[in-house]
């Protein structure tokens, strides 16, 4: 069976010790995740998490059954096929000089980026979007001189009702 | 009402008459409200046997075990306890001490995190951080740990929470909507997995513990007659079908009944209940019943295709679903050609007795299975440890009731069978309980001879003593080339003087026959005994090794018809 790319989203009691049970829970039974984050949710003392995981349909299954027996987590849902998916990352570039500094700031207006911080030698720029649209704007500032990169990972909703 | 004062008032709330435990600086508190509390504490002398006597408890009666220790390396020392209750599925409530809430993340003396450490191996975990959630907490682990897919709860009590006052006993504060378990099966596929059975040539049932564990072994006694299908049974599943029954044909598996093993390919529809299909069980996956429709009924929908493909699933609870099919089945008679079938396995069964009369001294194991085997009553608990003992008690030992063999299947635990017998003999204090032990095993836990005795605890061990790590050496001898590393004693100690010594009877027995005579003298006068069977250390069982089929074993069967 192939491996692809599945994004679960997983409604959990908003408890300390929640995500060292599911991640431990990814290891423990060797399935291989690639992404997971966390957030307070529309219900009180519940929280969301997204997680993204690299799977065959057979594993896919033991993934969902297995998160679905802990009893910390209240429902699971796979949205891969009908989701909004969008990730954050921020980008410290090196900023040389005037002319590299407006090219830029032209980059980030093309990919609808932020600048939300200015130091005399570098910018933070901010950027949302899908990981393909993310990665690009990462290689196109590379020859600017990237000092950090921060990445939230996937989260994502599933459209319509 | 204190926390520790509200601990036993909520386990007296849930008709907890007995816990197994040991103190420690840390549940002080605990123990000295204990002092005055109306419930029984029987002190083990390590607490990893309170939690195997806790799980033996769970598994003799139903009911839920308790077990308790202090923080840190009290905790540390339950945690083979609760991974065996864990993979076995047993219900038990361990609660441990922890240190100040205060001090919690400061490496304070005697802190472990044990929440941390438990993670992979309870069904869930509690820590109490207010004294007021502590009924709410002991009702609901409970309930966790007995419903369902059973399995073992934590409870880790912060000192100052069991000193707190309580402003009130509520047990109603908390909620698990994320704990549903699924109990009735689905009429449908009942329904389709009854016109399965019907349409079926050659059916065969496995039933594991969860037939025993869904208490639903006179359902399951009556689909089996109904639909006239011969059972096998896991090792956990022995005693879901009297094993006498002409049906039942024994375990399954890598030390399984030849009849069993040899059989289970031909059948074209494979009924497994309760059963996770562990690898021990099933051999080599893609030779295991590959001609065969596959019928799963199981709590746990995560057990449903995760090792053998199933055709058709059920999830539910055993007893609902076995009392539904029966319904469907009232008055069918089985087709010529299925009890063709059944009648020519019942005649296989007869012919693949394994042979158990030898009269060899050094003394076989087979016989001294035999021997107990005629002097224990249905009633009988039998305990096993792990290794080659436990398998020659779980092949030559037919288990006539459920709840009556109890032994560390999944984990597969040494040191499990005697404490585990103090355990049983506590739930059930008129049935004879007998441990099956090797020397290795036993040495690991022989100090509860001293529970034993405080305790007055009629428990017969059994040590089968071969001076080798049996299992290992077995597995050395025939596929490692006779190279036995580190399995064979230079010799035992003294097992008769070593019980003595904890005031505990004890008798070396080395001729056949003299097993049976100790035997009914110790149920006679029903005091604990320690007997130590010399046997002999090149005995060994068929087995399938390791990436065979179900069907491939090694080593010669020896059948009882063959005896001359």
């Amino acid at each position: 069976m192939e491996e692809e790319y599945h994004i679960i989203s997983t409604l959990v009691e908003n408890r300390p010790g929640v995500l060292q049970k599911i991640a431990g829970l990814f290891t423990r039974r060797d399935f291989n995740i690639e992404g997971i984050t966390v957030g307070k949710s529309e219900t009180k003392g519940l929280a969301r998490m997204v997680i993204t995981v690299k799977a065959d349909e057979k594993i896919l299954e033991q993934v969902t059954k297995q998160l679905n027996k802990l009893v910390d987590v209240i429902k699971i849902k796979d949205i891969t096929k009908n989701a909004v998916k969008r990730e954050l990352c921020l980008i410290k570039v090196s900023t040389a000089s005037e002319v590299e500094r407006a090219e830029i700031l032209q980059y980030s207006n093309i990919f609808r980026a932020q600048i939300i911080d200015v130091s005399e030698e570098t910018l933070i720029v901010e950027i949302t979007g899908d990981g393909d649209k993310i990665n690009a704007f990462i290689s196109l500032l590379e020859r600017f001189g990237i000092r950090k990169i921060s990445r939230t990972g996937i989260t994502a909703m599933s459209r319509g009702i | 009402m204190r926390g520790g004062e509200a601990i036993i008032e909520s386990l007296k709330k849930m008709g907890v008459e007995t816990i197994f435990g040991y103190p420690g600086g840390q549940t002080i508190p605990f123990y000295d409200m204990l002092y005055d509390a109306d419930i029984d504490h029987i002190l083990v002398r390590h607490e990893q046997a309170a939690a195997h006597a806790a799980d033996g408890f769970a598994r003799a009666s139903g009911k839920v075990g308790v077990c308790l220790a202090t923080s840190g390396p009290g905790a540390t020392n339950l945690v083979t306890g609760i991974a065996t209750s864990y993979m076995d599925s047993s219900p038990i409530v361990a609660i441990t001490g922890q240190v100040p809430t205060h001090l919690i993340g400061n490496d304070a003396f005697q802190e472990a995190d044990i929440m941390g450490i438990t993670m992979p191996i309870v069904k869930h975990s509690f820590q109490p951080k207010d004294p007021d959630l502590i009924p709410s907490i002991i009702k609901t682990s409970f309930d966790i740990a007995a419903s369902g897919r059973p399995g073992p709860v934590l409870i880790d009590v912060p000192k100052e929470v069991q000193e707190g006052e309580l402003t009130s006993f509520d047990d109603n504060l908390i909620q698990i909507p994320g704990y549903k378990p699924t109990l009735k099966g689905n009429p449908r596929q009942i329904k389709k997995a009854c016109e399965l059975i019907k349409q079926a040539k050659r059916p065969l049932v496995l039933a594991g513990a969860g037939v025993i564990l869904a208490d639903a072994c006179s359902e399951f006694n009556e689909f089996v007659h109904l639909i006239n299908a011969p059972v096998m049974t896991s090792l956990l599943g022995k005693g879901a079908i009297n094993e006498k029954d002409e049906l039942a044909l024994g375990m399954l598996g890598m030390h399984g009944r030849k009849v069993s093993n040899d059989s289970v390919n031909e059948c074209d529809l494979l009924i497994a209940i309760g059963i996770r299909f562990s690898d021990r069980t099933t051999g080599r996956l893609d030779s295991f019943v590959p001609d065969s429709k596959v019928i799963h009924i199981d709590i746990d929908p995560a057990e449903i295709g995760k090792n053998v493909d199933v055709d058709l699933p059920i999830v539910g609870d055993a007893k609902n679903i076995l009392n539904s099919l029966n319904n469907l089945f009232k008055g069918y008679k089985a087709s010529n050609e299925v009890n063709a079938w059944t009648d020519k396995i019942k005649q296989r069964k007869i012919d693949l007795l394994p042979r158990v009369t030898y009269d060899d001294v050094p003394l076989k194991p087979q016989s001294v299975i035999k021997e107990i085997s005629e002097v224990l009553t249905p009633e009988s608990i039998l305990t096993t440890d792990v290794g080659q003992n436990q398998m020659w008690a779980a092949h030559f030992y037919d288990t006539q009731k459920p709840r009556k063999f109890i032994s560390s299947g999944g984990l597969g635990t040494m040191g499990f069978g005697f404490p585990s017998a103090i355990g049983a003999k506590v739930a059930c204090p008129q049935d004879p309980v007998v441990s099956i032990n090797g020397d290795g095993g036993f040495l690991m836990v022989c100090q509860e001879l001293a529970t034993v005795y405080d305790y007055d605890l009629p428990v017969i061990a059994v040590v089968l003593e071969n001076r080798t790590l049996g299992m290992v050496y077995q597995w050395q001898s025939l596929l490692y080339n006779e190279r036995h590393s580190e399995t064979k004693f230079k010799d035992s100690p003294d097992f008769v003087k070593l019980a003595e010594s904890f005031g505990i009877n004890a008798v070396r027995v080395e001729k056949p026959g003299e097993t049976k005579d100790v035997l009914k003298t110790a149920i006679k006068d029903n005091e604990a005994i320690l007997i130590d069977i010399v046997i002999d250390s090149e005995e060994s069982l068929p087995m399938l090794p390791p990436g065979a089929g179900i069907n491939e074993m090694i080593g010669e069967y020896k059948l009882e018809k063959d005896v001359i």
